[in-house]
């Protein structure tokens, strides 16, 4: 097991550093020159040499690469240029908002799918179950952001229950952080809970035609135990897989309903870098996204071994 | 042949050629110039003159979805030719030669997949220039990886298969081997694949397009102009239903069509639900 947990941490860091390669380098090739872009079209060339200085594009850019790395690793994520602040104080602050998002959604969206994926399995066919995967195929169907806009209209014009938008923060009371979140994580969370309930019916289903189900009820388990103990268990690492890779999209999805609900989040921080060409912002938050992305795919791939312990037996000892 | 008559195929199919047709017929016919501005009229409720009611510009807002069904169509079509063009060939690649080759391609497969997609269009189109042919390549570019992994796994599959093998036997070269036996017989995985990425183009544009990234005004698009609803949303909130419904309607038409193909074209798919 350590030996290949070994080999998977060095996995992992390769993975890391070839995608911290992969944004250095679009971002090299990409726009230009981050100085030209950042003064207008009439700066004069000393002013744009002096800018260049200081942000170190007179240098070359292996050296700016490991540079940068080497930040990376030590916390340090570089100054913003347009806020004049370390890019991590910036990131740990805008992280309050993001992290509880997407936690929020993830738990969400599974409390939801898994219930509505278990009962439509056991009831295959039924009313309950065929009612469940209509809505689903309609869930699957809602971009996001016009979601967050339905429920905007629904409880914010119609019942005005819960804000429009905006963050109060934390200071204020949980509750009232909380409350600001509830519609843009229902936004995020039922698009992706209509996906996972499918994943997990079918899942379910096919667990639940093995002989080990069959022995359960003939020695004579009730049905219900032996849904809950034998199927799905067992079912779970489609889900589980589903539910990782339905990280990546949910960070996606933060930059864009960040907008639609105005949350400073690091989605929103993506954005304003982005178009007030803040590239070191820009580079900083692509490569903690993405990492994250890799790190949440690893994390699942080790957690099969947790679900399924014949994969580690394979391993032998 | 009765699987050619299965209910999401034809609900699927139905939805899809007509979102197609209308944006075909927008390009001869709306019922008033999508862009016209007409500020006496603005925000009209819908009626028989202005089906949909007009925005706050006056402009009809029937003709201004009619016009975006066509950009965002001709958006998500551009990104999955442009993405199956790329990633089928190289697929069929990792899947024929294997090795270094097949790791390396599968590597960087992995590696794509760690950019959340979204996010990366929106840092590629707002870095290069927002606009419709930016959009186009930004979502186009995600679709590679996918092609590439899709077509890999069910081309290994069909190598597998006996009929390959004699084709093997018979002396045949691989590449003429992967071109006329085991292509073809991946295109129905293909086809779904086709039709579930065609969907998430159009939410990818759509997203695009909301966040000023997409199709430019003044030309329509259903993700600008659910921006510019947002804005009227206390004043008129069916401005914000309207796009939301033609973008949600061409996705499930999609998802519904892919549906309903894999059960057509792989009964063995379907018996396993």
């Amino acid at each position: 097991m350590s030996g290949f947990l070994v080999r998977r941490l060095a996995g992992l860091a390769l993975t890391l550093l070839a995608a911290s390669l992969v944004v250095f380098l679009v971002l090299q090739v990409l726009p230009g020159d981050p100085a030209s872009l950042m003064l207008d079209a009439q700066a004069r060339p000393d002013t744009l040499a002096a800018l260049r200085h200081q942000l170190g594009l007179d240098r070359p850019a292996w050296l700016r690469y490991v540079t940068w790395i080497g930040g990376l690793l030590t916390g340090d994520l570089g100054q913003s240029y347009t806020y004049s602040v370390p890019v991590a104080e910036l990131v740990g602050e805008r992280m309050m908002v993001t992290l509880p998002l997407a936690v929020l959604s993830i738990v969400l969206s599974t409390g939801i799918a898994i219930p509505v994926g278990v009962l439509g399995a056991a009831r295959r066919g039924r009313p309950a179950d065929t009612a469940a995967m209509g809505l689903s195929q309609f869930g699957m169907a809602l971009p996001n952001f016009w979601l967050g806009i339905l429920l905007i209209l629904t409880f914010a014009v119609a019942l005005p229950i819960l804000p429009a938008g905006g963050f109060v923060g934390w200071d204020k009371g949980i509750w009232a952080g909380l409350r600001c979140l509830i519609l843009p994580s229902l936004a995020l969370a039922l698009p992706q809970a209509a996906i996972l309930s499918r994943i997990t019916r079918s899942a379910v289903l096919e667990t639940l035609g093995q002989d080990y189900v069959r022995t359960a009820l003939s020695k004579g388990l009730s049905g219900q135990a032996a849904l809950w103990r034998h199927a799905v268990p067992n079912a779970l690492i489609p889900v589980v897989t589903v539910i990782g890779l339905q990280f990546s999209f949910l960070l996606a999805g933060t930059v864009i309903i960040e907008n639609v609900f105005a949350l400073p989040g690091l989605g929103r921080l993506v954005f304003q870098a982005i178009s007030q060409r803040d590239l070191i912002v820009v580079q900083d938050l692509v490569v903690l996204l993405a990492g994250s992305v890799i790190v949440v795919n690893f994390l699942v791939d080790l957690s099969y071994r947790a679900l399924d312990p014949r994969l580690s037996a394979q391993d032998g000892p | 042949m009765s699987r050619w008559r299965n209910r999401n195929l034809l609900i699927g199919g139905a939805i899809t050629l007509a979102i197609l047709a209308i944006a075909l017929v927008s390009l001869a016919w709306t019922p008033y110039p999508p862009t016209r501005i007409d500020i006496v009229h603005k925000l009209a409720t819908p009626s028989a003159a202005h089906w949909f009611g007009t925005d706050p510009f006056g402009r009809d807002v029937a003709s201004m979805l009619m016009a975006g069904a066509r950009s965002s169509l001709s958006v998500a079509l551009i990104a999955v030719v442009a993405g199956a063009g790329i990633g089928i060939p190289l697929g069929a690649l990792a899947a024929a030669r294997g090795g270094w080759v097949d790791a390396l391609l599968m590597r960087a497969t992995d590696l794509a997949f760690a950019f959340p997609a979204l996010l990366t269009a929106v840092m590629i189109t707002a870095l290069a220039g927002p606009g419709a042919f930016n959009a186009m390549l930004a979502i186009g570019l995600f679709n590679i990886p996918v092609f590439a992994r899709v077509t890999r796994g069910a081309a290994l599959a069909v190598r597998e298969r006996d009929f390959v093998m004699a084709a093997r036997a018979t002396g045949r070269g691989e590449w003429s081997i992967m071109a006329r036996h085991v292509l073809p017989n991946t295109s129905a995985v293909l086809l779904v694949q086709i039709t579930i990425q065609f969907a998430l183009a159009i939410i990818a544009d759509a997203g695009l397009a909301y966040v000023g990234l997409g199709t430019q005004p003044p030309f329509p698009s259903w993700g600008r102009m659910l921006n510019d609803a947002q804005t009227y949303i206390f004043r008129a909130p069916l401005l914000a239903v309207f796009p939301g419904l033609a973008i949600t309607l061409s996705v499930l038409g999609l998802n519904l069509l892919g549906d309903g193909l894999r059960d057509a074209l792989d009964p063995r798919l379907t018996a396993r639900r």
